[in-house]
């Protein structure tokens, strides 16, 4: 299990990186969803089986294709990646590369100082469950309104 | 029982983000900044996953639910956004969009 764990954030981090590497952007999208499962992966090995099918379903699933329809819509081609090449000079990297690794090394620091170990046990979707519909009702029927608000707007900006 | 010591779920979830964070400051086409955003939306709901593992809590998970109906509020309403700034310019590099006026 525990394994499965290191070999899955491995996974994940070396596909965020291909992510903002890539020029294709379909590729991208297919190695950010690779991504995306490998932390589905991650979270089934921490305990949270609930958010792991989410993860895969709403995530990897949904919002991607999402992502997959814009893209098809957009119908950009040879011309995008030849421009996306352009604009991926080296010159681009170093001081956003700076500034991230300095905010990493920080949280590195910060991070190292906790003395505390993760027992892998599973809370299961009977819990999380009974709190949403017990005490936390009211911030479900708030992300309802949430989604129809992002709904109505979505609908609008992207009428002609 | 086996365990994991807690800094190795929040580091990868700190890397994951700060690789968001370069998507984001790099990238010119504005799909991939949105695609870099939900990288590190997706990275801080591992943090509190990660959170919720240690306390042995299901609050965690509950958080994460709502920051994954965020995102895909956000990731619509994003995109509606550039279908619209692409049937406007006909382009997909931001740096047009500093031209807007008002």
């Amino acid at each position: 299990m525990i394994l499965l764990f290191y070999i899955a954030a491995a996974v994940a981090v070396i596909a965020t990186v291909a992510v903002i590497l890539q020029t294709n952007i379909v590729h991208a999208l297919i190695y950010l969803i690779l991504s995306l499962l490998a932390v589905a992966v991650c979270f089934y090995v921490l305990g949270a089986p609930f958010a792991a099918v989410l993860e895969a379903i709403v995530y990897a699933g949904a919002i991607m294709v999402l992502f997959l329809f814009v893209i098809m819509m957009l119908n950009m081609g040879q011309r995008s990646l030849d421009e996306e090449r352009s604009w991926m000079g080296p010159k681009v990297w170093i001081v956003p590369a700076i500034l991230a690794s300095a905010l990493l090394a920080q949280l590195l620091t910060v991070l190292t100082q906790f003395e505390s170990e993760l027992r892998l046990t599973t809370v299961d979707v009977m819990h999380v469950s009974a709190l949403l519909f017990g005490p936390y009702v009211f911030a479900v029927e708030l992300a309802s309104i949430l989604l129809l608000a992002g709904l109505v707007s979505a609908y609008h900006l992207a009428k002609k | 029982m086996q365990s994991i010591p807690i800094e190795h779920g929040l580091i990868l979830a700190g890397i994951l983000f700060v690789l968001g964070l370069i998507g984001v400051l790099t990238r010119r086409n504005i799909v991939f900044v949105l695609m870099s955003l939900e990288i590190m939306i997706n990275a801080s709901g591992l943090a509190f996953i990660v959170a919720a593992s240690r306390w042995e809590h299901a609050d965690g998970q509950i958080m994460f639910l709502m920051i994954l109906t965020l995102a895909a509020a956000e990731v619509a309403v994003g995109l509606g956004l550039i279908i619209q700034m692409y049937r406007r310019y006909h382009t997909v590099d931001i740096n047009v969009l500093s031209q807007m006026k008002g």
